[in-house]
Parts: C-alpha cells; structure tokens; sequence
C-alpha cells in the first residue's frame, strides 16, 4: 500500500462508518425522511439533480472565488499597513476587530438597498467574513520574522524596503497562506449567509438560496445533496491552498530545522 | 606592519589583483582577485581597512531591563590584512564588541574608527526562502545587482568553496558546515574590507571544526580581509590568528594581547601554538591543567 493510499484511510473508514450508521438511523423510522433524508436519498436527489446544482454551484464558487480574491488582498494590504505604521495599527486594528462583531445577517440586506440584486452585496458579505483571518494571521507573521535577521540585513546595508522584500514578506507568507485556508471555509459560510439573506434576480441563485428554497419546499433531500455539494467544494479549496502553500512556500515544513544555529 | 608579516610582498594597493606563493598557498587551487572592494557594492579605501578600538566601555539594558555592563575600558587594534582573535568566557561582551564594531551600536564611552564592516552572525541567519547561491549573493542584490548578474558572481565562487553542485539548495537541505560556508560567502560578497566573524564554528562538531578553520585560514589568503575573530575557541584563536586579545569576564576588559608570530599553516600540536594557548588560558584565568575547550 502506499503511504497517500494509507493516509487516505482512516478519514475515508470514518466516513463510511457515519455514512452506515446515519443510514441504520434514517431507515429504521425513528424520524420522518423530510426531516432527516437517508443517505441513499441524497445519493439519488445528487444523481438526478445534478445539472442544477452544477449551475448554483458555478454560481457560489465565482462568490467564494471572487470574495476570497479580494479578502486576501484587503487583509494582507492592511496586515502590512498596520506592520508597517504603529500609527495605523492603533487606528485600524480595533476597527478591524469590531467588523467581526457585526452582524452580517442583519446588515447583508440593507446591502441590498445599496448595491442591488446583482453579485456585489454578496461579495461584500464575504469579504466582511474572509479578509478577518487572512488580516490577523499576516499581521502575526509579519512580525514573526526573525529579529536577528533584520539585524543582518542592516550590517548588508539593507533599505527599509529591501528588510521587508528579503525577510519580512517572505516570512509572513505561509502565515498568510493559513490564513487564507481558514478564510475559504467560513467563505463558503460566507456565500450561504450572503445568498440567503440577499435577494438575486437570474435563472440561479447559488447553493445556498436553493438549500433555503428546497427546505420551505419539503425538498429535503435536495437541499441536503446541495449541501454535500457546498461540502466537498470547501475541502477542495482547502486541500488546493495547501497546494499552493507548498508551491508558493516550499521552506514553511523545514523552517525549525532551517533556520537552527 | 601586519599586514607585510601577513601577506610578504604584497603591494597594499594592489591586494585583491596578486598571485601569491609562500606558506598560505591552498590546496584547492583557488583562484586569487575575484571579490574586490573597488568591485564590490560599497567600495572603501583598502588603505583604512584597520579597525581602531579606543577605551570603549558600553552597557545595555537586557530583556528584563536589567543593566548589563558589557565591556569597560576595552582598547583594541587591527591593522590593515590582520587576523585578531578576540576570546573569552561566553557572555564577555564579544558579540556586543562586534556589533560595535560594525555600527550596529554606538559605544557609550570611547571611540571607534573602523571601515565598512561586515558580520557574520554567531547564527547563520540564511534566509530560508532563498536557495544558497541566493543567501550568498544577498549583499550583491541589496546593492543593486540584477538577479542573473548577482548570481553568477556568487556561483563563481561557490565551486571554489567546495559548495559545487549546492547552489540551488535551500538551506535546510545543507550541513551545517555548508550552512557556514554560505553564511561566509555572503559575508565576503559584501565587499567590504573588515569581516567580523562572531564565534563561526561554534556550533559545529569538531571535525568540522577543524576542516572549517583550515578552510578559513586558506580562503583568507586569497581573500584578503582585515578580519576580528570572536572565539571562545582559545586554539582555534591561536592557530587563526596574527593576534589574540583575551578579555576578561562580564564586563570585557583586555587581560592580555599575545602576538602570534608563527608562520602558517600552523601545527595544533607545536609546541609554540601550545605554549601561547597556554598563556592565553592563563590569562582567561583558568587552570591549564587537563582544562581544554
């Protein structure tokens, strides 16, 4: 066996063993099917439903694709303003972390009211929701970076500018790669609260305005694929970041022993 | 003048352009005039590529804000070409000396004149994101050199080094001896004329040790800088160096400057090096016997 195959055991044994036991579950009657649909159900809605809900998620992935693209550089633009500024720091930092306490679900329709029907209160909402992690997690790594380095740089006769090209940036990198990691799943969170609670105009909504509209309608098991959908689109996206982390920075798994005396 | 007991026959302002024989030939057919301050990114006179330490006495506050004198009174010189070893217990202010030295501190007593220095950090500090002929040739990319053209400079030298065949590694991949080597290249492509060398074989083992100071002693002979080796290595000190400066424990005050005038390379075993490592173990204020770093 080889070690991917290995590795790809146990989560897909755990898998199947919730799968079965939910399945026991849904058949023995104990609760009704539109309630809570067997996975054999959902297994069908998926087959027969699955144009449908290839367009909604064509849909949420350019939501989640666009608001991810903008979070990530809204968040590293201000971690480096505020790394860079102490003066920015104090200003934006606690304005940053008051966002957070905003409530989205409230406000995403007043957006609405400002910005239409169309794709842009969306990626508001998302945004809103993803530049957060990437924000914090850039701003900590930036501030990672070694300080006897900096020192280095200085006796090579380094520019503020050249400190934060050499050492500064490249060391925050695969903080801000975690970062975004993070950000792509409660983007997909993102997508659905932004979908549900801002009205669309157009032939699709996106998966979580037809999860909404498949539930009211006693479409269970619809509504269940097309959250099996939104599922495997979030792990797809957080296994290609981790892609690109070792892509972009191939030196972040070797750092303790690489930057040892 | 050291620098004539250093390197016989050499015009002072002709150092880095001569093919020199005698006792520094190197065995690995190293090609003199490669690295130049007049080529370098910051060119300086090679005529004042002393360092002048006077009377300097300097305290900082640690972490904690204690106040910790690191060194009082310490007067110091390194002529033009010279080797000076600096060696005492740890914690005697010999990284504060270097940083001093190289400006990233200014004394709070005494003065130092000293030219464009450059250091190498007691730690490698090679920048992980950068593969090694990128580490090495990071002073030349600070200075303005293009990428291409920065890298072929450090390339160049990087088979004269024995780092052939590693210019693309990045420094986890490497030893820790080549870890060294790189971080001594970077030092050098600096271009400037004072190398400051902060305990630089400290953390290795002692083959490599061994192997990494004869490299040292023959890379300088076709390199030549004004250098100040801070040690706690007293042999390593002794058979480096053209002088050897003990200072004494926290805060560093010079207990003894010892000339060594041995020709090279030197024998660990002589019994000349020995009787000097002797007296400058002496001086550290240690019993010499069976005691030995």
């Amino acid at each position: 066996m080889s070690r991917r195959t290995a590795s790809a055991l146990p989560p897909a044994l755990l898998a199947i063993a919730m799968l079965g036991a939910w399945e026991l579950y849904a058949d023995s009657g104990s609760s009704s099917s539109s309630i809570l649909p067997a996975p054999h159900a959902i297994a069908e809605a998926l087959w027969r439903n699955a144009a449908l809900l290839g367009h909604n998620l064509a849909i949420t992935a350019e939501e989640v694709g666009l608001g991810l693209g903008l979070a990530l550089a809204l968040g590293f633009a201000l971690a480096v303003l505020i790394h860079l500024s102490p003066l920015l720091r104090r200003s934006f930092y606690p304005l940053a972390v008051g966002s957070q306490a905003v409530p989205i679900a409230v406000i995403a329709p007043l957006l609405v009211l400002s910005w239409g029907f169309g794709l842009v209160p969306k990626l508001v909402v998302i945004v809103l929701i993803c530049f957060f992690p990437v924000l914090v997690t850039t701003v900590d790594g930036l501030a990672a970076v070694d300080p006897d380095q900096l020192k280095l740089l200085r006796t090579l006769d380094a520019s503020r500018w050249q400190s934060f090209r050499f050492a500064e940036l490249p060391a925050a990198l695969p903080a801000a790669i975690s970062g975004a990691r993070i950000a792509v799943t409660v983007g997909v969170i993102g997508a659905y609260i932004a979908e549900s609670q801002t009205a669309t105009t157009g032939a699709y909504a996106g998966l979580g305005r037809e999860i909404n509209s498949d539930l009211t309608a006693l479409q269970t098991p619809r509504a269940y694929a097309a959250a099996v959908v939104l599922f495997v689109f979030a792990i797809v996206c957080f296994y290609a970041l981790a892609l690109v982390e070792r892509r972009l920075a191939p030196w972040a798994n070797h750092q303790s022993r690489g930057g040892a005396s | 003048m050291a620098h004539r007991k250093r390197f016989p026959g050499v015009d002072p302002l002709n150092l880095w352009g001569n093919a020199r024989g005698g006792r520094d030939v190197p065995q690995t057919g190293l090609k003199p005039g490669r690295i130049s301050p007049e080529t370098g990114p910051r060119a300086a006179s090679v005529r004042e590529a002393s360092v002048r330490v006077e009377e300097v006495s300097h305290a900082y506050r640690d972490r904690h804000g204690v106040v910790v004198r690191a060194l009082a009174g310490v007067s110091l010189h390194a002529a033009h070409g010279e080797l000076l070893a600096v060696v005492g217990a740890s914690g005697c202010g010999k990284t504060t000396l270097l940083e001093l030295i190289c400006g990233l501190q200014s004394p709070k007593r005494g003065s130092i004149a000293c030219a464009p220095a450059a250091l190498m950090p007691q730690r490698d500090l090679l920048l992980p994101w950068l593969s090694a002929v990128d580490n090495a040739a990071l002073a030349l990319r600070i200075a303005g050199h293009s990428r291409a053209s920065a890298r072929a400079r450090a390339s160049e030298l990087f088979a004269e080094l024995g780092l052939d065949g590693f210019e693309h590694a990045h420094p986890h991949e490497l030893s820790g001896g080549m870890r060294q080597r790189v971080a001594f290249l970077r030092t050098l492509l600096s271009g400037k004329p004072v190398l400051c060398l902060d305990e630089p074989f400290g953390a290795l083992d002692a083959i490599t040790r061994a192997e990494m100071q004869g490299w040292l002693g023959r890379t300088l002979a076709h390199e030549p800088r004004t250098v100040v080796l801070v040690t706690h290595d007293v042999e390593e000190a002794v058979v480096l160096a053209d002088r050897v400066v003990v200072l004494s424990a926290r805060p560093g005050r010079v207990q003894e400057s010892l000339e060594v005038d041995l020709p090279r390379p030197r024998s660990r075993t002589d019994v000349k090096v020995i009787a000097l490592r002797e007296r400058a173990l002496l001086a550290l204020g240690l019993d010499t016997e069976g005691l030995h770093t």
